[in-house]
């Protein structure tokens, strides 16, 4: 793995793992910190030596503090049993995960690329169809898809900008190679923690990041505000934005009042809007006022009952119709989920190199199509180390995980699969990254992946760092919220 | 008012506008409420147990509910009823998780010290358990209370940035106080002035106790030092301008922000309310307490209360 193991000999032992770190051990993991193989980051040495100063008890001292401010301020999520509600915090792990300049940078362009791709192939389908025409990506994966929407059909939206918030979930292999491993392209979350894990860094780490040059995440609600501002409808010079919640019993809700907050608009609910003479208003105390756009926090079929779901209370009657109508913007767009879907993130790389005729910046997971013959044939030889998905379920459903599964589910499989080809894509199994991690037995290596969140109105921009999700089980790649994940605050160096 | 020319026009939701008055009056509550149990608590002590606690349920109007759960009322019984028990709308349990949630509500608005103190303050209400209500305990708690809400009170004055929200916020509270107040003199009037003719001794007693309820004895000795009078106390607590949980003071302080909502934000259809207020405001005059106080008050309380409840409606009516 390391090349020219000798001639750094010197330089790596700065970065051996001392007083805290002290039996920390990555093994064949690559560690976000030690980072085997790559350039020295002077940055990563000082941390790692001032880390490595800091006292255990005083870390746990640290965790305990955060972990009650977190409470405190009720940067939690509602979890509803019976009749009682509890509140739970989203583990917050102290020691952060530092990006260095290059890094960030592969990053940064990386999502701005598949940002674009995604929106010149959402504008392309749901108008000339250009890329099922030349047999790019099959006509049946995209037309019948459940997250493709009939009612885009044709429909202008402003700057051909449909995944105004994008989020990119991105791990590291044991190479130290980035890799996509989806798209959030509906109404992704977890911008808010960025945000607060930075500010929970400043006032229980302050000292480990005296002097780094961290890049700072206040910028987001400023940003997020300008392109919601950008996307109104044009003659509108000070437009109304507002942020749509689904109300206080959301999950998500502690986010929803962040970014109302930072971006200094209403945050309203379905009821607290109308549709009134073909345009939408918020009930207020001065009466109706004009809204322009709504950065809408609920999926599309709740969003309006006359359109989509004619149970849901969550919406407005009449939305779509003022959209379709250029009256007010809607953020993101309707109809974005068949670009985020399985499906369809394994033709990610062929889209970029169709619609901009470049490399992919940030390589996918290693995908097989199934559908394909040679695919095929090799998914069938190495089943048993590969992941095999189905692409039309969700939710994990009928996922085949070669090293855990026996001879028996392998064969099992096997029939299925060749049954129907089609339906499947396969993976290698995955080696997440680590990060040095606060656990029972000291800092150890635990697995992270990262979301960093990319805004576009007219433009695209990308908040320095992300959400930093860390698989707080030893051995678990599973970084979910609802999993036992926690997440760590992310460093983006200048 | 100066404004800015160059300023947004924020807007207020017309649901957050009733979040704000709510949120002010269920903290206003659990102050009150803390504030009787306190007095009731150390007043009870010299004199009989039973009827003296049950004054509490009396005050707030809760005897049938109180009866459904509790034969007699003692200080456990009345501690469980308000201090612990979810299933009772006026306890200090349903008071903060209401509060809460319209904080909640509300927490783009208010200021991010506010949420933090109400979640905290929460957290202390919600751990209250038989344990803490005990004799030796009892005093404690009501203290919390009071200094949660009051802390409370003392964090929206100095963080809570003064726009409509503002307004709205500030009429829930004094309303509150307006109605807390009639209350608390209705049912102590009530009981009192039959017995004029009592010792003194008992008197002053109950006296001491009503005019602490209200947080206003010593202002009231140091304004009367010669003694009670009902129709004093009655001025005191209802027409009194300088003490600070007078029905008078509370009613012209809503008065005042009504108005600054229409001049500074153009709030328009409040003539309902601005009259009733005016109406209501003009009874609340020495002259008129004293008459009134000297044959029977409680016709006049009860007027007060159902006008006080109307106000509250015709702010929701008309902003809502």
């Amino acid at each position: 793995m390391p090349v020219g193991a000798a001639s750094q000999s010197q330089s790596q032992s700065q970065l051996q793992p001392h007083g805290t770190m002290q039996g920390y051990d990555p093994n064949s993991f690559f560690c976000e910190m030690l980072r085997p193989g790559q350039p020295q980051h002077p940055t990563l040495t000082l941390l790692l030596s001032r880390l490595a100063a800091l006292p255990i008890s005083s870390l746990r001292q640290r965790a305990a503090d955060a972990e009650r401010d977190l409470l405190e301020r009720g940067i939690t999520f509602t979890v509803y049993s019976d009749a009682t509600a509890i509140d739970r915090i989203l583990p917050f792990d102290l020691i952060p995960r530092v990006i260095t300049p290059s890094e960030w940078n592969q990053i940064e362009t990386g999502v701005v690329q598949r940002v674009r791709a995604l929106n010149m192939f959402l504008r392309d389908i749901y108008h000339e169809r250009k890329i099922l025409a030349d047999k790019i990506v099959p006509e049946a994966l995209v037309l019948k898809n459940a997250g493709y929407c009939e009612a885009m059909v044709g429909f202008n939206v402003p700057y051909n900008t449909y995944v105004h918030v994008c989020g990119t979930d991105i791990v590291r292999d044991e190479t130290g190679e980035f890799r996509v491993l989806e798209d959030n392209a509906r109404t992704p979350s977890g911008v808010a923690y960025v945000v607060e894990n930075r500010h929970m860094s400043l006032r229980v780490m302050s000292d480990l990041m005296t002097g780094l040059r961290v890049r700072g995440v206040e910028e987001y609600g400023l940003r997020l505000h300008n392109a919601m501002a950008e996307i109104a409808p044009a003659a509108v010079s000070d437009p109304q934005v507002v942020v749509l919640s689904p109300g206080i019993f959301n999950s998500a809700y502690f986010e929803h009042v962040f970014l109302a907050r930072e971006m200094g608009v209403p945050l309203v609910e379905g009821r607290d809007l109308t549709v009134e003479g073909g345009k939408v208003w918020m009930r207020t105390t001065a009466g109706l006022a004009a809204v322009h756009t709504i950065y809408r926090r609920i999926g599309d079929d709740f969003l309006d009952p006359d359109a989509f779901n004619p149970d849901s209370m969550l919406g407005v009657r009449g939305l779509i119709d003022c959209w379709r109508h250029g009256t007010v913007a809607i953020a993101n767009a309707v109809g974005t989920g068949v670009a985020d879907d399985k499906a369809i993130y394994a033709y990610m790389p062929r889209i970029i190199r169709y619609y901009l005729s470049e490399e992919p910046i940030l390589k996918n997971v290693e995908t097989r199509i199934c559908a394909e013959p040679e695919s095929l044939a090799y998914t069938l030889d190495h089943l048993a180390e590969l992941v095999t998905k189905p692409v039309a379920e969700s939710g994990g459903y009928g996922i085949l995980i070669g090293p855990h599964a026996s001879k028996q589910q392998l064969e099992d499989f096997r029939v299925l699969l060749k049954a129907d080809p089609s339906n499947y894509i396969s993976q290698p199994t995955l080696k997440l990254s680590v990060s040095p991690t606060l656990c029972d037995d000291g800092v150890r290596p635990r697995h992270i992946d990262l979301r960093p969140f990319a805004v576009t109105g007219k433009e695209t921009w990308v908040l320095p760092g992300g959400l930093t999700r860390v698989a707080l089980k030893q051995g678990t790649l599973v970084v979910n919220s609802s999993q036992g994940g926690g997440t760590k605050d992310t460093w983006v160096l200048a | 008012m100066d404004i800015n020319p160059n300023r947004h026009t924020a807007y207020l939701i017309a649901r957050h506008a009733e979040g704000t008055i709510w949120l002010a009056r269920y903290m206003e509550r659990i102050e009150n409420l803390a504030r009787i149990l306190d007095v009731t608590n150390t007043f009870a002590r010299d004199a009989d147990d039973s009827r003296n606690w049950l004054s509490v349920p009396r005050i707030n109007g809760d005897l049938v509910e109180f009866h459904k759960r509790h034969q007699i009322a003692t200080q456990r019984t009345v501690g469980e009823f308000y201090l612990l028990d979810t299933t009772n709308e006026t306890s200090v349990q349903s008071f903060i998780i209401a509060a809460r949630e319209n904080a909640r509500t509300l927490r783009a608005l208010i200021s991010t010290e506010m949420w933090l103190q109400i979640n905290v303050f929460y957290g202390h209400i919600r751990a209250l358990d038989a344990a803490s209500i005990v004799p030796e305990h009892f005093t404690a708690v009501c203290n919390m209370l009071k200094d949660g809400a009051q802390s409370h009170t003392g964090i929206t004055e100095g963080t809570f940035y003064r726009d409509q929200a503002w307004h709205f916020y500030m009429i829930g509270r004094y309303l509150e106080r307006a109605d807390q107040t009639t209350r608390l003199l209705d049912t102590r009037f009530h009981s009192l002035v039959p017995r004029e003719d009592a010792s003194d001794n008992i008197d002053a007693g109950q006296w001491n106790a009503l005019l602490r309820a209200a947080a206003g004895y010593h202002a009231y000795r140091r304004e009367h030092p010669n003694g009670y009078h009902p129709q004093e106390v009655a001025c005191f607590l209802l027409a009194n301008r300088a003490f600070p949980r007078s029905v008078g003071l509370n009613l012209g302080r809503v008065e005042r922000h009504l108005t600054q909502l229409r001049t500074s934000y153009g709030l328009r259809g409040m003539s309902a309310a601005l009259e009733r207020l005016d109406q209501l405001n003009a009874t609340m005059t020495y002259q008129n307490v004293t008459e009134l106080a000297s044959r029977d008050l409680s016709p006049f309380l009860d007027f007060v209360q159902r006008e006080i409840g109307g106000l509250h409606q015709d702010i929701v009516e008309t902003f809502i």
